[in-house]
């Protein structure tokens, strides 16, 4: 703080009315102004989240998340960080079709893509997801609930965790009326519980955050596993992908490059490191350094990713 | 609850989280109240030390490394180390770790011994949520020093459960004992135990049944050279998964370095490495 210092009962005085002022906003703020949404394929539609943390002003709108639409029902894909967000979405699917939602697919765990679902609670859709999503959110759910809290304040009232009522071991399908949606269970790779769907008709793969761009990917399953899931991710034939973070129109599977350099720079810096014995403690303060500049939030995740990655490495 | 409340509620936390932001490295007066006035801690500090005196300027004693923010919830590594050269008069028996807002706080005691050679440790922790984290030096003379931290929790995604519950199952006792340097007998040599194991806290309750999963941890470590203890921890579930430490033995002469681990279910896995003369780095796995 820079200037005269405001006492104490002054600086709280200012901080509440400033506080009410943004929660009338707020509270005013229409929840049922659809998301911006871009069709990326016929009957596909995305919305973009921004590259940011989330927080009040955002309301947690920080991922990719989106709908398909077919002939007989809509399937939602990922609803936001709030309940805030998966309202603005679910006013988004209504403004484009008067289908109902009959399948809400959750990617995986992150609080960031499932944290909106109870705003398609009332339409009753089944609730779709990977066969490990269920533990994971039994795992993580409630810390994910409280860390929203902290993050975006009132925003976050409401927003809650649905567990899947159909999950998926391997491969599914779904069926939209006139359109197949294929999903397919990976193993463990950004997370252990990681989905992705592929809609035939515009051989459009929603991959989620098994692929970041522009914005640091997060890993918070196996490095190694990611890595095996981006080789075998490159082969398959896509006319358009969505990743969890980032641009919409990716050339694929190029779009898989930066994300591969940087998983498998983090992986010979963290090898490097145990070869000499060096701590985990000082080994996240140098690994991937070579990539900053080329990530946004580099410095919010990548110590992270380095602590995951040194976990799992030192077995070897 | 009725809407004015509810607002003023998520208030006072948005305030809080700004607060929280304005320092990032330095220790705020919200951050050293908060390490002062810890309730959790008062109650801890009359089960550990009764009315014992604490000094509560204890850096002169005891290095204590810690990230400002815990970035992996799952994973923070944590250090201490001991300034004080260890005399069999005079040597660091106890350390304790406490990690206030952590479900269970008192989240290791660390013994020593002067086979130790060091009363240093490394391992890694758990962080729930915003929190004090002491560290307690406990002298053979009945000493007390602490020295205390704030830590911000993280935020988004990181959770301080495990991120492959089956592979950490899978691997369930599997032990790495190392030296990363050739031993050099009469003086502290540095030591790794790494541990496969889930260490789950048993707070996750199960979606469909309702029902919480047992917490399922390793409870004791017990290092020793040539028979002899030279390091030891109670620990629990704000260890991380796949407990790690790295720790000092001193050997006199040729001898074994054992390990042996016990978790809540009684199960007890040990590791064996053999020092000789002057042995070269070596490392053993045991299942």
């Amino acid at each position: 703080m820079s200037g005269k210092r405001l006492q104490p009962p002054a600086v709280l005085v200012l901080a509440v009315l400033a506080c009410v002022c943004a929660a009338t906003a707020r509270a005013n703020e229409d929840r049922t102004a659809p998301l911006v949404m871009q069709e990326v394929a016929a009957g596909i539609y995305v919305h973009a989240g921004v590259h940011e943390e989330p927080a009040a002003a955002n309301r947690g709108d920080v991922a990719n998340i989106g709908f398909i639409v077919g002939e007989r029902c809509v399937a939602v894909i990922d609803t936001g960080a709030s309940l805030a967000v998966g309202q603005s979405l679910r006013a988004a699917v209504r403004a484009v079709t008067p289908l109902a939602v009959c399948f809400v697919i959750n990617t995986h765990v992150h609080p960031d893509h499932i944290l909106g679902n109870a705003a398609f609670r009332e339409d009753h859709p089944t609730f779709v997801g990977h066969a490990k999503l269920p533990a994971a959110m039994a795992a993580k759910g409630p810390i994910y609930q409280r860390a929203l809290v902290r993050e975006i304040g009132s925003a976050a009232e409401g927003s809650d965790l649905i567990a899947p009522g159909q999950t998926v071991v391997e491969r599914s399908e779904l069926d939209l009326g006139g359109r197949i949606l294929e999903l397919r269970a990976w193993r463990t790779a950004h997370t252990d519980n990681d989905l992705t769907v592929f809609d035939r008709a515009t051989g459009t793969l929603w991959l989620s955050d098994l692929l970041f761009a522009e914005r640091i990917p997060v890993l918070d399953g196996s490095i190694r596993g990611w890595l095996a899931a981006i080789a075998e991710l490159s082969a398959l034939p896509a006319r358009h992908v969505v990743p969890g973070h980032g641009s919409l129109n990716l050339p694929w599977p190029q779009a898989l490059a930066p994300q591969q350099v940087y998983l498998a720079t983090l992986a010979a810096d963290i090898r490097r490191a145990l070869t000499e014995g060096q701590t985990l403690a000082r080994t996240v303060e140098t690994a991937a350094a070579a990539e900053r500049g080329k990530w946004l939030l580099f410095d919010k995740y990548n110590r992270r990713n380095a602590a995951a990655a040194y976990a799992e490495l030192e077995w070897e | 609850m009725n809407a004015t409340v509810r607002v003023f509620l998520a208030c006072t936390v948005l305030m809080t989280g700004a607060l929280a932001q304005a320092e990032a490295r330095k220790v705020s007066p919200e951050e050293t109240a908060a390490i002062e006035t810890s309730e959790i801690w008062a109650k801890i500090r009359t089960q550990l030390f009764g009315q014992r005196k604490i000094d509560p300027n204890g850096d002169s004693l005891i290095e204590f490394d810690i990230p400002v923010r815990a970035e992996d919830a799952a994973i923070v590594p944590v250090s201490l180390r001991t300034r004080m050269t260890a005399t069999p008069e005079r040597f660091v028996s106890k350390l304790y770790l406490i990690i206030d807002k952590n479900p269970s706080p008192i989240s290791a005691v660390f013994s020593f011994t002067p086979e130790s050679g060091r009363a240093d440790i490394e391992t890694r922790v758990r962080v729930e949520q915003y929190t004090p984290i002491r560290a307690i030096a406990e002298l053979n003379t009945g000493e007390l020093y602490m020295v205390a931290r704030f830590m911000k929790a993280s935020g988004g995604c990181s959770a301080p459960a495990g991120k492959d519950a089956e592979a950490a199952l899978a691997n369930l006792g599997k032990m790495r004992l190392r030296v990363d340097r050739e031993v050099r007998l009469n003086e502290p040599n540095l030591a790794q135990l790494m541990i496969s194991h889930p260490n789950t806290s048993g707070l996750a309750m199960d979606q469909a049944s309702r029902l919480y999963a047992p917490a399922y941890y390793v409870r004791s470590v017990a290092v020793s050279y040539g028979g002899k203890p030279v390091f030891s921890a109670d620990v629990d579930f704000s260890i991380s998964e796949n407990p790690h430490f790295r720790f000092y033995f001193l050997p006199q002469a040729p001898g074994e370095l054992k390990a042996e681990v016990v978790d809540t279910r009684d199960k007890s896995f040990v590791a064996r490495l053999a020092v000789g003369e002057r042995s070269a780095p070596a490392a053993t796995d045991a299942r």
